[in-house]
């Protein structure tokens, strides 16, 4: 039994990682409080580096992965917004390195537990993105992860992201692989051409016109779209390797689906039950969960909703202005489809480690019957929440006199 | 000055060039000096990091004026950069996968790296010990954005921030650097050449960070003559505005005290961020003030 942190620091032990850049941040402190223990009794041959900041330990551990060192790094929420321009530095720089974000609510106001605010709004910084939902996920994404990054067609960054206290600090049954079977599945790293002092090489000279520039972050566009490709032919030698393997999204009960959920990361197993009791019912209603959101599988998702009548978005992210980052994407997604949802429904929960439970599923299913019959999807995200967390809430809106209605918050039970 | 040497004279100047005939500095620029000469000193198996600022334009794509690899990392990030190589070598290095002995790193920023946005992170790196050279090229203002205020710009500098002149006095880098007790702390010119080259030299026999400022005399900014830039940097050091110095694990001297202080006017007039002070009324308190603070200091100074 690990938790996910646990599984995190084991990803990155088995891997067999050259160096560690190391920054304490809830809900993560945990991971590199491990590697720094092994690194200090020799259980992982690495150099373990305690930063002064996110900003400076991401620089440092894209710095060194050019000059041929595997390097894993991990952070979350406040810490991934103070190293915001490090996240595009070393994605620029072509640097694969292993990132873990640890998903944290942000702040203002600061809030330990999960939300998907830190991780989403790092989606365009050349980062590809790994979404685990589960402890075992967290470490195979990492060992995926290393063998993506540095795949020679791709040298980016990769983000593996884990929910913060549902994950992190939740204890499930996890299977270490052996090193021999890593060594099989996980080649030695080296960079095409490394910053150790023996080749002349210029990284990332300022440009001072557009084409250039523009050659460089196309570039990048290109490698990142490959990656999709490039993790289907990997995931194949994963499960040769370790007997079990990956899609960039999991399509749950979607056979014969009219419904269907789309979501990520640790809450999907609480809609996965819900799916589940909804099926017992006899509701038509599946889930497809997203693991790999950069690049973004619109093509798998697209063909894994074919004949839905309706799609509910479960996000835990509130942009103001805007709702959930993910909404659009997949909306963009299923538009080009021939046969398209009659409606796609945008709901919103688990902000900050709230709760939702089996019946915000049954609820999501029938906010979309209601819009298929009617014609009508709600402009706005609806916000999801557990009875007793409803009260609190409608107590709080009493007092800054708030309409509940102007809110759009919908409470099922 | 009994210490080995092999720069006695400007004779001794190494001929090896690692930066190439040309860059798109400014002419003058005093900080094209300096970095020509420290690299000389140590030599081909350096890596340079570099961050915004004007040093910046050794490198602007396709072309590089060095001869030496380079990583350019965010503003703000540099000595973190300089780690990230030094760290990825030695860890390297044993696990016996890379053998790469001698290979030096180092940092090259503006003062506006050094004195502001990326103080916290060296204060870190020298924290940490990080076997590196950084070099700041200070021209007392940010320069290749325009000139604005940073916080090495001097008391009463007009920028293009502080048009009527600042009026907070220039950060003590030296000090704020030497309270970490790093190995090895200097100041060079470019008036002084062979100074440059012995500090460079002396700081290799150090492991841990070795840290340089050099005053860098900036035409375009100042507002002087470009071919006065040697002559000014000369003036800087006689008038005793800029101290020669190094520190050895704290441990302070002064590598050339000038005897006779020339006035700091004779250096002031020659540049128009200080024209307010002589035109269109002079300004003797505020000039009074500057030659007080260089007083002061020297007044300090006993060897």
């Amino acid at each position: 039994m690990l938790t996910g942190n646990m599984s995190a620091a084991w990803g990155a032990r088995v891997a067999d990682v050259d160096y560690v850049a190391a920054y304490p941040i809830t809900p993560q402190s945990e991971i590199v409080e491990t590697l720094s223990k092994w690194t200090s009794t020799g259980e992982l041959n690495a150099k373990f580096v305690n930063f002064e900041s996110e900003h400076s330990m991401i620089t440092a551990a894209g710095a060194a992965s050019l000059t041929g060192a595997r390097v894993f790094t991990a952070t979350s929420s406040q810490g991934l917004f103070y190293a915001f321009e490090a996240l595009y530095t070393v994605a620029g720089w072509r640097a694969p390195i292993l990132l873990v974000n640890v998903a944290r609510g942000v702040g203002m106001p600061m809030v330990l537990q999960v939300e998907h605010g830190d991780v989403l709004a790092a989606r365009d910084s050349g980062f590809l993105q790994l979404h685990a939902e589960t402890c075992q996920e967290t470490l195979d994404f990492i060992l995926i992860g290393y063998r993506l990054a540095e795949d020679r067609r791709i040298l980016l960054p990769v983000m593996v992201n884990m929910d913060g206290f549902t994950l992190s600090f939740a204890r499930e049954p996890v299977e270490i692989p052996d090193k021999s079977q890593v060594e099989d599945f996980l080649p030695r790293y080296s960079y095409p051409r490394p910053l150790t002092g023996d080749e002349q090489v210029a990284y990332a000279p300022t440009m001072t016109e557009g084409v250039p520039y523009t050659f460089f972050k196309y570039q990048m566009y290109a490698a990142s779209i490959e990656a999709k490709h490039v993790f289907k032919q990997i995931v194949r030698d994963f499960s040769r390797v370790f007997g079990r393997g990956y899609d960039v999204l999991e399509s749950f009960m979607m056979d014969d689906a009219e419904y269907a959920v789309v979501c990520s990361n640790s809450y999907s197993s609480i809609i996965r039950a819900g799916v589940k009791a909804l099926r017992r019912r006899g509701v038509k209603v599946g889930m497809a969960r997203l693991r790999m959101i950069r690049p973004f599988p619109r093509e798998e998702l697209a063909k894994a909703l074919e004949g839905v009548e309706a799609v509910a978005v479960f996000e835990q992210n509130l942009a103001p202005g805007r709702g959930g980052a993910l909404y659009p994407e997949i909306v963009e997604a299923l538009y080009h489809m021939p046969e398209k949802p009659k409606a796609v429904v945008p709901f919103i929960g688990g902000l900050g480690g709230a709760n939702i439970g089996p019946e915000e599923v049954a609820y999501m299913v029938r906010v979309c019957e209601k819009a298929v019959k009617t014609g009508i999807v709600p402009q706005h995200p609806t916000l999801l929440l557990r009875e007793d967390d409803w009260s609190k809430l409608r107590e709080s809106l009493k007092v800054s006199g708030l309409p509940v209605e102007k809110m759009g918050v919908v409470h099922h039970v | 000055m009994s210490e080995q040497t092999s720069f006695k004279t400007l004779r001794d100047t190494p001929i090896s060039e690692y930066l190439t005939p040309g860059s798109p500095l400014c002419g003058g620029c005093g900080g094209e000096i300096i970095v020509k000469l420290a690299l000389k000193a140590l030599g081909p198996k350096t890596i340079l990091v570099s961050v915004p600022g004007c040093l910046a334009l050794f490198e602007l794509y396709p072309y590089t004026s060095l001869k030496t690899p380079m990583l350019f990392a965010p503003f703000p990030a540099g000595p973190a950069a300089a780690q990230g190589i030094v760290d990825g070598i030695e860890a390297l290095v044993s696990k016996g996968r890379v053998s790469n002995p001698g290979v030096k790193v180092l940092l090259l920023t503006g003062d506006g790296a050094a004195y502001d946005i990326g103080l916290q992170a060296t204060s870190a790196a020298i924290h940490r010990g990080l076997d590196f050279y950084y070099l700041c090229y200070d021209n007392e203002a940010y320069g290749n954005t325009g000139f604005q205020f940073s916080g090495s710009t001097p008391l009463a500098a007009s920028t293009s921030t502080t048009p009527a002149g600042s009026g907070l006095r220039k950060k003590d880098l030296f000090e704020i650097w030497r309270a970490h007790n790093p190995p090895y702390v200097a100041t060079v010119a470019a008036s002084r050449p062979v100074d440059l080259l012995r500090k460079f030299e002396k700081a290799q026999r150090f492991r841990g960070p070795k840290l340089f400022i050099a005053l860098g005399v900036c035409p375009t900014g100042w507002g002087s003559d470009p071919a006065l830039t040697v002559r000014l940097d000369k003036l800087a050091v006689e008038t005793g505005i800029f101290p020669l110095k190094e520190a050895v694990y704290g441990r302070v001297r002064h590598t050339y005290i000038p005897r006779s202080r020339k006035p700091v006017e004779e250096y002031l007039r020659h540049q128009r961020r200080f024209e307010h002070l002589f035109k269109p009324v002079r300004r003797d308190d505020l000039i009074r003030q500057i030659q007080e603070d260089v007083d002061r200091y020297w007044e300090n100074v006993r060897e």
